[in-house]
């Protein structure tokens, strides 16, 4: 198993590489930089940008600028925030709790709606059930996240008024951050009523977020399940008179799960590019809208440290699904 | 005994109900988080609402609601008749606010004005490089550098600005957020204490509210400042909660969760103004929207050619198209109405496709360059529609248009270079209510190449713009202005499109607020009942 996990970390280093070239030459493909960014629509006279560019760095060779921005990253320096002057890790570690908060509750909300719906449609296969459970599974599919967001707020928040409209907890409740996640700083916090309105605050964005993962992993789950269920061993399950939950529950499920965690583990790439809009919506002051703030302000640091930084989150996670993938399977650890 | 017991008890349910009076809270929907809170350092709206408008003070500021300088941390001021040496007289006993993390000993005094203003500009200060990547663009880009010849410190109370060159506007630029009053004490103790950075991140000045606490794109917080020298303000708490997305800013408003919130979307406005629960104030931006032609090329170097092209537009349905609900002036001139020396007989090129085709052929123009952005601004929310209009009504009158679209900072890099063809949409929105920063910012010479984008440099009204920078006689300014606006719609180096209307909705039980013609959100002076 140890030989196992080394062997995937070690690919991960190549990987890395790619992802600060890719980085590092996205941001500079497109049009303008940051000095004419930060000028506005004053703009700057020829001679103060030339001054720019010489304490920004940018007159330097393409080549030296990333050599500079690799051995930073090499000696724990990620950057510093062209806009705000502020370190990109401190800024990351900052809003990264509130994006995995919020992801965390919709890969579970995803889990634990997504795979239940899936077992039953695969074992209603052809009936309504199956139907009406797979066609709203499409539909949760294709829903553009920011109209599904503001039509949910409309509702919801509008109209019953019964879920706050945007943000992580209602002004009202003032606490200094321990972990990050609200969750918990509420609990600790003591105030009463502070943890009901953080989850009051997450319901919309995590419906929202959880959304396509649950239709993938519904999806993913019945086709698993059809497949897993039509194998001998359950039919010699079933032969052997045990009962149908016992049957699907543990014979069946089990094996299934396989594609499934894969599933989960590749919606992390999906909940993170969601996030972007989702917290754009709901004003949740996570990493996403962060990127694309940095995106549209030119702020090289933010993108490429940015992405390297949410890069290396994908691919630790992507090693848990593996590391979960052979635990599930031991045959995969041989493989 | 039973008069004492009667007493008692009065007194005991007035100390209960007195103490039970709940803090007044105002909450604004921000529209984008603040880069930071040193208002020297940033160039956004949003940076100066969080910061210079809530923290600090000016020696001179805008009176609320308009583009008037009123007395600030200064109470009065002197301009030597050769227009050199402004001298300010300080208030005395203003006191910068005392928070968590700082105490001040003493009285804002003259060190604090002229550490607030050289810190930008000496670049031995400490201060010049106190955050990676810094530079003070908007001291920079108002050329204070090249008119500030020296701060004097006269005494405690009196402080002294010489300048290089006389220069009207100084007193608006005075009153310009990156002109906001910090405190040297407070800069000293940082420095000190090897924490510089707090400077931007945990801010002290003199203004109405006090620096509570900032939840990184989330929520900042103030108290009212007890001790401000204008009276402490009527709400006790301020919360900026930051909500990027228009429509999420008005649901919040709608439910409550908002008292305050800019930038509706103009599809909204309609609806906005329908719900009882909500107050909407309206007023023409102080900003234009303008598309430039290149005077040094032929033949749009001819002023005939520019005025056919002008006339050729109907500038009231390209309104009514771009603007829809939200609305907008037509604009006869580079500045708004609402701004003094507004030229009332001045009167732009009226819709005649008729005789703009005649001089159009006469001229042999057959094809133009336009250019289109795919970012919306406050003065043009739809560049690429505003072009395609364009180039319909161009069409008809023999001309064919071919739209260039680019993104945004790489099209205003493009639009002011030398030989960049054609007609080119932009827009400026003012910074301190003063005709020049119009007229010499976007049409003066040496403007060409920064924001000159009609690269159009006229002698004569340069003549007029630089007799109005150079005399503080107001009535002297007004007819130099109006004379360049005269020459400006006589030589038309470019088309005037509109001057936007701004928005900002309140809940009703909001009083006091008043809609600043600079963009500005103030909440000095604002009360909310409860």
């Amino acid at each position: 198993m140890l030989r196992f996990v080394l062997n995937k970390i070690a690919l991960i280093i190549p990987t890395l590489i790619g992802i600060t070239i890719c980085a590092f030459g996205f941001v500079r493909l497109l049009p303008g930089d940051p000095i004419l960014a930060l000028a506005g629509e004053h703009g700057v006279t020829p001679a103060r940008y030339e001054q720019l560019k010489v304490q920004f760095g940018f007159d330097q060779p393409i080549w030296r600028q990333y050599f500079n921005y690799v051995w930073g990253i090499l000696h724990g320096d990620f950057g510093t925030s062209i806009e705000t002057h502020q370190p990109v890790v401190k800024i990351f570690l900052t809003l990264f709790p509130a994006t995995v908060e919020l992801s965390l509750c919709a890969i579970v909300f995803a889990i634990l709606l997504g795979i239940p719906a899936g077992i039953l449609a695969a074992t209603r296969r052809g009936t309504i059930v199956d139907q009406g459970l797979m066609g709203t599974a499409l539909v949760g599919y294709s829903m553009p996240i920011f109209w599904w967001g503001l039509l949910l707020i409309i509702f919801f928040s509008g109209y019953l008024h019964w879920t706050p409209v945007s943000g992580r907890i209602d002004v009202r409740y003032f606490f200094k951050p321990v972990t990050g996640f609200m969750l918990i700083d509420s609990l600790l916090s003591g105030q009463k009523g502070a943890f009901q309105s953080v989850l009051s605050h997450l319901i919309l964005p995590t419906i929202v977020l959880g959304t396509i993962p649950l239709a993938v992993i519904a999806r993913q789950t019945r086709s698993a399940m059809l497949e897993v269920m039509g194998e001998d061993y359950v039919r010699t399950a079933r032969a052997k008179g045990l009962r149908g939950l016992r049957v699907v529950g543990v014979h069946a499920l089990r094996n299934a799960l396989i594609p499934v965690v894969t599933t989960i583990g590749l919606q992390v790439g999906t909940l993170l590019a969601g996030a972007i809009l989702t917290e754009t919506i709901f004003a949740w002051p996570g990493i996403g809208k962060w990127l694309v703030d940095g995106i549209f302000k030119r702020d090289y640091v933010v993108v490429q440290s940015g992405l390297l930084l949410i890069a290396l989150l994908v691919m630790a996670v992507n090693l848990l699904v593996d590391v979960l993938y052979a635990v599930i399977n031991p045959r995969i650890r041989v493989q | 005994m039973k008069i004492a017991k009667i007493l008692l008890t009065a007194a005991a349910l007035a100390v209960v109900l007195g103490g039970s009076a709940y803090a007044k809270t105002l909450v604004y929907c921000s529209e984008a988080s603040p880069a930071n809170f040193d208002p020297g350092t940033t160039t956004g709206g949003n940076d100066y609402d969080a910061g210079a408008r809530t923290v600090y003070n000016r020696l001179v500021e805008f009176k609320h609601g308009s583009t008037e300088v009123e007395p600030g941390l200064a109470d009065s001021w002197e301009i030597s008749p050769d227009g050199l040496t402004y001298t300010f007289h300080l208030h005395p006993g203003v006191k910068f606010q005392t928070t968590d993390f700082f105490t001040p000993t003493r009285d804002l005094n003259a060190d604090d004005v002229i550490f607030s203003f050289m810190r930008q500009q000496d670049d031995k200060s400490p201060w010049f490089t106190y955050l990676p990547n810094l530079s003070y663009d908007y001291y920079v880009g108002m050329d204070m550098p090249k008119y500030t010849k020296e701060w004097k410190k006269i005494d405690d109370l009196t402080v002294q600005l010489t300048l290089t060159e006389p220069n009207a506007p100084m007193l608006a630029n005075m009153a310009m957020d990156f002109a906001s009053i910090l405190s040297k004490e407070y800069a000293d103790k940082l420095q000190a204490s090897s924490t510089m950075p707090d400077l931007a991140a945990k801010p002290v000045g003199t203004g109405p509210f006090t620096f509570v606490d900032y939840q990184l794109d989330t929520t900042i917080r103030y108290k009212a400042n007890p001790d401000y020298f204008k009276g402490k303000e009527k709400i006790d708490d301020l919360i900026f909660q930051i909500t990027p997305d228009a429509t999420t800013r008005l649901q919040k408003v709608q439910a409550g969760e908002c008292d305050v919130m800019a930038y509706p979307n103009p599809a909204d406005v309609p609806a906005i103004k329908a719900d009882s629960n909500l107050q909407v104030f309206s007023q023409a931006g102080l900003n234009v929207g303008y598309m430039s032609y290149n005077t040094t090329q032929a033949p749009f170097d001819k002023p005939e050619v520019r005025h056919a092209l002008n006339m050729a537009i109907d500038k009231d349905a390209l309104i009514k198209a771009i603007f829809q609900d939200a609305g907008a002036i037509p604009a006869d001139n580079l500045i708004p109405p609402t701004m003094w020396s507004w030229n009332k007989d001045v009167k732009s090129d009226a819709y005649n496709p008729d005789e703009a085709k005649k001089v159009l052929a006469a001229n042999g123009v057959t094809t133009i360059d336009l250019w289109a952005s795919d970012r919306s601004r406050p003065y043009n929310p739809n560049f690429q529609r505003a072009a395609e209009l364009i180039q319909a009504d161009w069409a008809k009158v023999g001309v064919t248009a071919k739209i260039t679209t680019e993104e945004w900072t790489k099209y205003r890099a493009d639009g002011k270079k030398a030989d960049r063809p054609g007609a080119f949409q932009i827009g400026w929105s003012g910074d301190n209510g003063d005709p020049d920063n119009f007229f010499a910012t976007l049409f003066s010479c040496s403007a060409v190449g920064v924001s000159n984008y009609s690269s159009w440099c006229n002698k004569d009204f340069e003549a007029d713009i630089q007799k109005a920078k150079t005399t503080s006689d107001m009535a002297a300014r007004t007819k130099a202005y109006e004379d360049a606006q005269v020459i400006f719609a006589k030589e038309a180096p470019a088309f005037l499109l509109a001057h936007s209307q701004v928005y900002v909705v309140t809940d009703k039980k909001v009083s006091g607020f008043l809609q600043d013609p600079l963009g500005m959100h103030r909440f000095d002076g604002v009360d909310v009942s409860e």
